[in-house]
C-alpha cells in the first residue's frame, strides 16, 4: 500500500511539472484561439537562453531578467510576423503555423546556443523527503510549490487586473472585445510573453530535473493529453489534467506496464485522453462549442 | 495564346468525368508519363534512382494518402507514419508467413490492414473534432512505433524490430535493380494517383469536401458524416500503407519502427502544406520540394561557403528556413505549388496579354 501511494504521488508531483507546460498553452488558447504547437520549443529556448547565461556567469536573476526580455522580444516577433498575417484564418493554418514557428525556435535555439546537454542546478538537493512513511521528492515537492505559486499569480491577474479582464473578454468573443476599444494586438503580445514567462519557469524546473537539452521540446507531446483532458481553455483544466495524466501514467507504468512489455508511458496518456474525451468531447473544463448553420 | 480552350466544349456526362478536360492537358500528361517510364529508365544514373526519383515518388504517394485526409475530408492527422508503418509491416508479414503469395497481392493486404488500422483510430472522429481529433492520431503514432518495437513478432524476431525487403519478383520479372526499383514504384503510384483523382472527382470525393467546408452543414443536407469521415480515414492509411511499404521495400530496403516517427508524419504534413491542400498534383510539387530542397541547401552551403558551416549548424538553418518557409506558404500562399503552377497555366493561357 505504501508503495501505491508513493507511486500515486510521485505521479501527481510528475503531473504538476507536465501542467505547468499545459498552463502556456492555456493561455495562447483563450487569447487568440491559437493552439501554440511551439510551447515545447519556447520551453527548449528559454531553458537554453537562461542555462547559457548562467554558465557564463551571471547570476540567477540577471539571467532570469535577460531571458524574459528575450521571450518577450521572441513575443512581439511572432506577433508582428506571423499572427497579424494569419488574421482570420482558419484554426488548422494557424496551428500549422506554430508548427513551423515551433521549427524555427528549436533551430534557432541550437543555432545560438549549440546542442549539447546542459546540467542545471538551482541548488535544490534532489533528497527524498519523507511524509506519513511515504517518501517523496524533495525536488518535486519544490516544483509543487512553484507550480502553485504561479497559477496563483496567474489568477490574479487574470481576475483582479485590467489586463486580466480584456483577457476574459477577447476569450470570450474577439469581435466584442474590439468593438469596445479593446487592442487586441497588444494583448496577444502581452499574452505571449506571459506563456514565455510560463515557459521559461517550466524551462528551468524540466531542466535541472533532466538537463536542458533537445528533448525538453519533446514535452509537448505531454502536455497534449494533459489539454486534452482539462479542456483547451481553462487553467483548472490545465492542472487537474496535469495531475490525472502524471498519476495515472506512473501507476501504469509499475503496474501494468511489467504485464505487457514496458515502456508505455509514451502512448498511455493518449489512450486515457481518448477515453475522456469519448465521454466528455470538450475535457472536463472546456467550453462547450455550439454549431450553428 | 499557348494555351486555349475555345472549341474544346463538354458535351456528355463520360466527356465531364475525364481527367483532364483539355486536349493539351491530355497531351501533355501522356508526353510525361511516356518521359517517366520509357525515357528516364534509360537517361537516369542509379544515384538519382535511389536518391530521388524513389523517394519522390514515394512521399508524393504518402502525401497523396494524407491529403485525401486534410486536404479533401478536413480532418487534421499527426500520425501519418504510423499506418505507414502499418502498411510496411504488414506487407512484410503477408508476404513472410504465406508461402507464395504474389508480392503484389502482399502489397495490396498490407495496405487494407494500414487501412483497417486507419479506420479504428478514426472512430473517435465520430464523436470529437478540431484540435481534440489530434490527440486520436497521435495516439496512433505512439501506439503503432511502441508495438512494432516491442512485439519483435512482427519483425520476425530480429532485434529491435528491423524489417529487410523480400526480393522484389512481380509476374517473374526482377525488380531489384534501382531502375526496376523505380519501375515498381512508380508504377504503383500512378495507378493510385489515378484511383485517387477519380475518387475526389466523384460522389465521394465531394461528400468529403462537404464535410470539410462545414460537417454540421453536410449532416443536414443529408450526407452520412460518420460514414464519409472513416471512409476518409481508410482510404487515407490505405494509401499511406502502400506508401508506407513502398518506403520499406524500394526505397530503403530495411526499415526499422525508428524509421516511422512524428518527424516523419510532420514532413508528410510539410509536403501537404507546401504543395497544396485538396490537390493531386500539389503532393507531387510538395514531395520535389521536400526532396530536392535540403540537397540544394547542402550543396548550396559546401559550394558558397566550402565547409565553413559545419554538418550540426546547418541542420539547425535547415530547420529553421523550413519552418519560415511553411510560415511564408501559409501567410502568402495557403494553397501551395498546386496554385503557383495554377496561376502559370492561367498566365499561358492569356499570353502575351496580362489578364
Amino acid at each position: 500500500m505504501n508503495f501505491f501511494l508513493e507511486v500515486f504521488t510521485g505521479g501527481l508531483l510528475a503531473g504538476v511539472m507536465y501542467s505547468l507546460v499545459a498552463i502556456g498553452f492555456v493561455l495562447i488558447y483563450k487569447a487568440s484561439g491559437v493552439f501554440n504547437f511551439a510551447q515545447g520549443s519556447m520551453v527548449l529556448f528559454a531553458a537554453l537562453t537562461f542555462v547559457s547565461l548562467v554558465e557564463r556567469g551571471i547570476p540567477f536573476w540577471g539571467a532570469f531578467a535577460i531571458t524574459l526580455i528575450t521571450m518577450a522580444v521572441l513575443a512581439w516577433l511572432i506577433e508582428v510576423l506571423v499572427l497579424r498575417q494569419l488574421v482570420n484564418r482558419s484554426p488548422i493554418t494557424l496551428f500549422m503555423a506554430t508548427l513551423g514557428l515551433s521549427y524555427i525556435v528549436e533551430g534557432l535555439a541550437q543555432a545560438v546556443w549549440g546542442a549539447q546537454v546542459h546540467a542545471l542546478d538551482i541548488g535544490i538537493n534532489d533528497e527524498p523527503y519523507e511524509v506519513f512513511g511515504i517518501l517523496l521528492s524533495q525536488f518535486d515537492l519544490f516544483a509543487a510549490g512553484i507550480a502553485g505559486g504561479l497559477v496563483a499569480l496567474l489568477g490574479f491577474l487574470f481576475n483582479k487586473t485590467r489586463i486580466g479582464i480584456s483577457l476574459r473578454a477577447v476569450a470570450d468573443d474577439q469581435l466584442a472585445a474590439l468593438a469596445v476599444g479593446i487592442k487586441l494586438q497588444r494583448l496577444w503580445l502581452i499574452v505571449w510573453a506571459v506563456a514565455g514567462f510560463v515557459g521559461l519557469v517550466a524551462g528551468i524546473l524540466w531542466g535541472a530535473r533532466v538537463g536542458v537539452q533537445f528533448s525538453l521540446s519533446l514535452i509537448v507531446l505531454k502536455a497534449l493529453p494533459v489539454l486534452i483532458i482539462g479542456g483547451f481553455t481553462s487553467i483548472e483544466g490545465a492542472i487537474v489534467g496535469g495531475l490525472i495524466v502524471g498519476a495515472s501514467e506512473k501507476l501504469a507504468e509499475v503496474f501494468i506496464g511489467p504485464l505487457i512489455g514496458g515502456g508505455i508511458e509514451n502512448w498511455f496518456p493518449y489512450v486515457l485522453a481518448m477515453l475522456f474525451l469519448l465521454v466528455r468531447p470538450y475535457g472536463l473544463f472546456g467550453d462547450k462549442a455550439i454549431e450553428r448553420v | 495564346m499557348l494555351y486555349k480552350e475555345s472549341g474544346q466544349f463538354v458535351t456528355t456526362y463520360r466527356f465531364d468525368k475525364r481527367f483532364f478536360r483539355l486536349k493539351q492537358e491530355r497531351l501533355a500528361f501522356a508526353l510525361l508519363l511516356a518521359f517517366a517510364f520509357l525515357v528516364v529508365p534509360s537517361i537516369g544514373n542509379d544515384y538519382w534512382f535511389s536518391a530521388i526519383l524513389i523517394p519522390f515518388l514515394v512521399l508524393s504517394l504518402a502525401g497523396l494518402g494524407l491529403n485525401l485526409l486534410t486536404g479533401y475530408a478536413g480532418q487534421l492527422s499527426l500520425g501519418s507514419a504510423a499506418f505507414m508503418a502499418v502498411g510496411a509491416f504488414a506487407t512484410y508479414n503477408f508476404n513472410l508467413r504465406i508461402e507464395g503469395l504474389p508480392l503484389i497481392i502482399s502489397l495490396i493486404l498490407g495496405g487494407l490492414t494500414a487501412g483497417g488500422v486507419g479506420l479504428v483510430f478514426g472512430l473517435p472522429s465520430l464523436r470529437i473534432k478540431g484540435f481534440y481529433l489530434i490527440v486520436s492520431t497521435l495516439a496512433a503514432q505512439f501506439f503503432v512505433q511502441w508495438v512494432f518495437t516491442n512485439f519483435t513478432w512482427f519483425s520476425n524476431n530480429s532485434s529491435s524490430g528491423v524489417i529487410t525487403a523480400p526480393p522484389l519478383h512481380v509476374f517473374g520479372s526482377d525488380f531489384n535493380s534501382p531502375v526496376g526499383r523505380y519501375l515498381l514504384t512508380l508504377t504503383v503510384v500512378v495507378a493510385l494517383g489515378l484511383l485517387a483523382k477519380t475518387i475526389v472527382s466523384g460522389e465521394l470525393g465531394r461528400k468529403w469536401m462537404a464535410v470539410r467546408d462545414m460537417d454540421t452543414a453536410a449532416a443536414v443536407i443529408g450526407i452520412s458524416v460518420p460514414k464519409t469521415k472513416l471512409l476518409a480515414f481508410a482510404i487515407s492509411s490505405f494509401y499511406l500503407g502502400i506508401a508506407g511499404a513502398l518506403w520499406a521495400f524500394t526505397y530503403l530496403g530495411t526499415v526499422e519502427p525508428h524509421g516511422f516517427d512524428l518527424t516523419r508524419s510532420f514532413q508528410i504534413l510539410f509536403i501537404i502544406i507546401i504543395g497544396g491542400m485538396g490537390s493531386i498534383l500539389g503532393n507531387f510539387l510538395g514531395a520535389a520540394f521536400i526532396v530536392l530542397f535540403p540537397i540544394l541547401l547542402s550543396n548550396l552551403s559546401s559550394g558558397l561557403f566550402a565547409g565553413a558551416i559545419d554538418p550540426g549548424q546547418l541542420e539547425n538553418f535547415q530547420k529553421m528556413i523550413f519552418g519560415a518557409l511553411i510560415i511564408f506558404f501559409l501567410i502568402k500562399e495557403p494553397n501551395g505549388l498546386a496554385k503557383v503552377w495554377q496561376t502559370v497555366k492561367q498566365r499561358l493561357r492569356v499570353w502575351p496579354l496580362r489578364f
